[in-house]
């Protein structure tokens, strides 16, 4: 009996667990393969069903918006020449299924094409921007986690005290604070206006900011600028991460090996720190995968409303012109980020607790 | 009656047991009380989420009568020896029952010679041009102060509130239509159905929804319909899920297989034996579901984006004051408005959640 019970009770090697943790990321990307296609498929089809014809749209961008209604009979036929030309070196004369398998290839190549607005390569424009948004939301995870993890823990080792009441209260009420609005009031209040100037209104740096600087005004520059798009993409974070910190640890806090860490005579802070806080952080990782899809799209206020040449501007700018090519590339690669995210903490959380690994397994 | 012991807990009776005077139970303690009177009494007792509900209650009550709190035409109006009811005739005129008479015809109420009046208290629509009075300050001719138009923000805010939750509601009713529908075949049937819908949810979940959002009402045509339509296409899966995770409890209980054995039919057993005992959590989701429908609509609306540019809402006021920075009304009212009811959804929501789920505390 024993001996036949021992395995499942014993821990798993270190050549075992890493199987295991393979097993279960393959798992894992073979269930992510049918995903991409669905979200391929659903930018490519909004992009080929909204009204329009590409080419023409092409064209009316290169002629800089007057289409093809204004110019004369004889134009109007060579520029159906070139449309049908462009039609046919782009696959669009072809029966859509054989255009989304094209359209595929070509993302993989990183070919998104060329952007209706002003014929710059798409992958370029995406490229340039990427950078500036990676920064904010960096930052902005950082600032989070930073905050909603001490108060959270607070919260939980101190629940139903004045200092819990009044956490949850103020994580409630900035939960329901639009940021549209937040960031207004920024605007209007501390920005500049008929205020107070505490920020800048926008923009990245000053307009006289140059690399000659010496390193330290640099970064107190760039950080007076990122100041209050940071934290006004944070601050709802960090509301509803805290609550989920607490309730978490309470979740820790109420199991056996607690109370055994507690009767060995360990002081609390150990108990806490040590005991608790790493098994409370598990779920904080799964998370982090449901922060990253909000990445582009939640950035599109804050960018716009800041002036921000980053991926949510772009965003913006191209729904408003129509600019399909970069509006369908920026759809697919936020939504690859996504995946990737979803993947990675689903891996980080293979690793955390083993326990994922080896009971999916079997599914 | 049993109920009431336990608010009386000042005269301890010698039957009534001390636990109760502690804690009432989390469980329905009567056997003939049914579960949303339960939900109710519950409820009640938390005065925060009560404010809430009262707050949402006042919203709905500003929308349904805005059209008698701000409004151009008079209640009553005496003219030329007649008697006249504007504002009700404007319904009759709008369903087609009456018409104005020709003196009344395209006329500027305020402005009638020799007219007695009794105007809403707020005497302006929120689509009266004004070009002779843009950013205004609040005062008593404008309460909340104008815009650049000229246009009353009162009114704007209370004719707003309108879109505002009919987006909510609307675009709720169809997430939770799609929602329940998919969620329930997912944890009904389970195997392939499942493994199916539950890939759905994950591409939804990979989606970055508020750019598919502008991506979709950038393309079409700026309606409010369509925004309903597309806010609530892509809000669905919380509720599928919620709905989901619930049928696949109640599909393993006995009366579900007693149902089943007795040859009724699937769909029978889903919405009428499953279905009303799995909306509990789904009511929850669904309360704080407006409260995210307006959120967005907000935000939309703030980019200009979806809802038709003429039209005044929260957000089209608010979007104002990112470009006019020295009109500081534009900024704190309509974005207060959407926060408060915000605010009141969370709180009604949460509260509910404490009744239902007790083990589901926090924020998400």
């Amino acid at each position: 009996m024993g001996a036949k019970g021992r395995p499942a009770i014993r821990a798993a090697s270190g050549e075992e667990l890493s199987r295991a943790v393979l097993a279960y990321a393959m798992q894992r990307l073979l269930l992510l393969i049918p995903t991409f296609i669905g979200v391929s498929l659903i930018a490519f089809l909004i992009m080929r069903l909204a009204p329009g014809d590409p080419a023409e749209l092409r064209a009316a961008g290169g002629l800089g918006g007057a289409g093809g209604a204004g110019i004369s009979l004889q134009k109007r036929g060579v520029l159906d020449q070139a449309l049908a030309q462009w039609r046919a070196q782009y696959g669009l004369d072809r029966p859509l299924h054989v255009q989304y398998v094209l359209w595929l290839k070509n993302l993989f190549a990183l070919d998104f094409g060329q952007s209706f607005k002003d014929n710059q390569s798409v992958w370029n424009k995406i490229r340039e921007r990427l950078p500036v948004t990676i920064k904010l939301n960096l930052l902005s995870i950082l600032l989070v986690y930073s905050i909603a993890i001490p108060l959270g823990i607070y919260s939980a080792t101190h629940p139903n005290s004045f200092g819990d009441k009044t956490t949850t209260l103020a994580a409630f009420i900035l939960f329901a604070v639009p940021v549209v609005w937040a960031a207004t009031m920024a605007i209007v209040f501390i920005c500049g206006g008929d205020f107070l100037y505490l920020f800048p209104p926008g923009g990245l740096s000053s307009i006289d900011y140059s690399s000659d600087w010496p390193l330290w005004e640099r970064v107190e520059d760039q950080a007076w600028h990122l100041f209050l798009p940071v934290v006004l993409l944070s601050y709802d974070g960090f509301a509803g991460l805290s609550r989920y910190m607490r309730a978490s640890m309470l979740e820790v806090l109420g199991q056996d090996y607690v109370q055994v860490a507690r009767a060995k005579g360990l002081p609390e802070r150990v108990v806490i720190l040590k005991h608790v806080l790493r098994n409370s952080l598990i779920p904080l990782v799964t998370i982090l995968a449901s922060i990253l899809p909000g990445i582009v799209g939640g950035s599109v206020i804050i960018e716009t409303i800041f002036s921000i040449p980053g991926l949510g501007q772009l965003g913006y700018e191209s729904v408003l012109a129509r600019d399909y090519p970069t509006v369908m590339a920026l759809f697919t690669v936020s939504a690859v980020l996504t995946l990737i995210g979803i993947l990675i903490s689903d891996l980080l959380l293979s690793v955390v607790d083993p326990r994922i690994a080896f009971g999916r397994r079997g599914q | 009656m049993q109920t009431e012991s336990v608010t009386t807990v000042n005269h301890p009776s010698p039957s009534s047991s001390p636990t109760r005077e502690v804690k009432p139970s989390l469980v329905p303690a009567v056997a003939n009380e049914g579960l949303w009177s339960y939900v109710w009494k519950q409820f009640k007792r938390n005065p925060v989420a009560l404010s809430g509900l009262y707050v949402v209650f006042i919203l709905l009550l500003m929308a349904l009568l805005a059209d008698f709190l701000a409004n151009d035409k008079p209640y009553y109006l005496q003219y030329r020896g007649n008697t006249y009811f504007p504002v009700f005739r404007s319904y009759l005129v709008g369903a087609g029952l009456a018409q104005w008479p020709a003196e009344l015809v395209n006329v500027d109420f305020k402005r009638l010679e020799g007219a007695k009046a009794v105007f809403p208290p707020i005497p302006y629509r929120p689509s009266d041009i004004d070009l002779s009075a843009p950013y205004e300050t609040p005062s008593t001719a404008h309460w909340l102060g104008t815009d650049k138009l000229g246009r009353d923000v009162m009114a704007g805010m209370i004719h707003g509130s309108r879109i505002s939750l009919s987006i909510g509601f609307v675009a709720v009713g169809i997430a939770v239509i799609i929602g329940v529908i998919f969620g329930a075949l997912a944890g009904y049937f389970g195997a392939w159905v499942d493994l199916v819908i539950s890939r759905i949810f994950e591409i939804e979940l990979a989606i970055p929804t508020f750019f598919l959002l502008i991506t979709v009402a950038a393309l079409l045509p700026p309606s409010i319909f369509l925004t309903m339509a597309i806010i609530g296409a892509t809000s669905w899966v919380g509720i599928a899920r919620f709905t989901r995770n619930e049928f696949l409890k109640i599909r393993n209980l006995d009366y579900v297989t007693a149902a089943i054995a007795l040859g009724v039919s699937n769909r029978k057993v889903m919405f009428q034996h499953i279905l009303p005992n799995a909306l509990a959590p789904v009511i929850v989701s669904v309360v704080l579901g407006i409260a995210g429908a307006i959120l967005v609509e907000s935000s939309l609306s703030f980019l200009g984006i979806g809802v038709p540019a003429e039209l005044v809402t929260w957000g089209s006021i608010l979007h104002e004051a990112s470009s006019a920075t020295f009109a500081w009304w534009l900024a704190v009212f309509p974005g207060a408005a959407i926060f408060i009811t915000v605010l009141a959804y969370y709180l009604v929501g949460e509260g509910l959640r404490e009744v239902l789920d007790p083990r589901l505390r926090g924020l998400r």
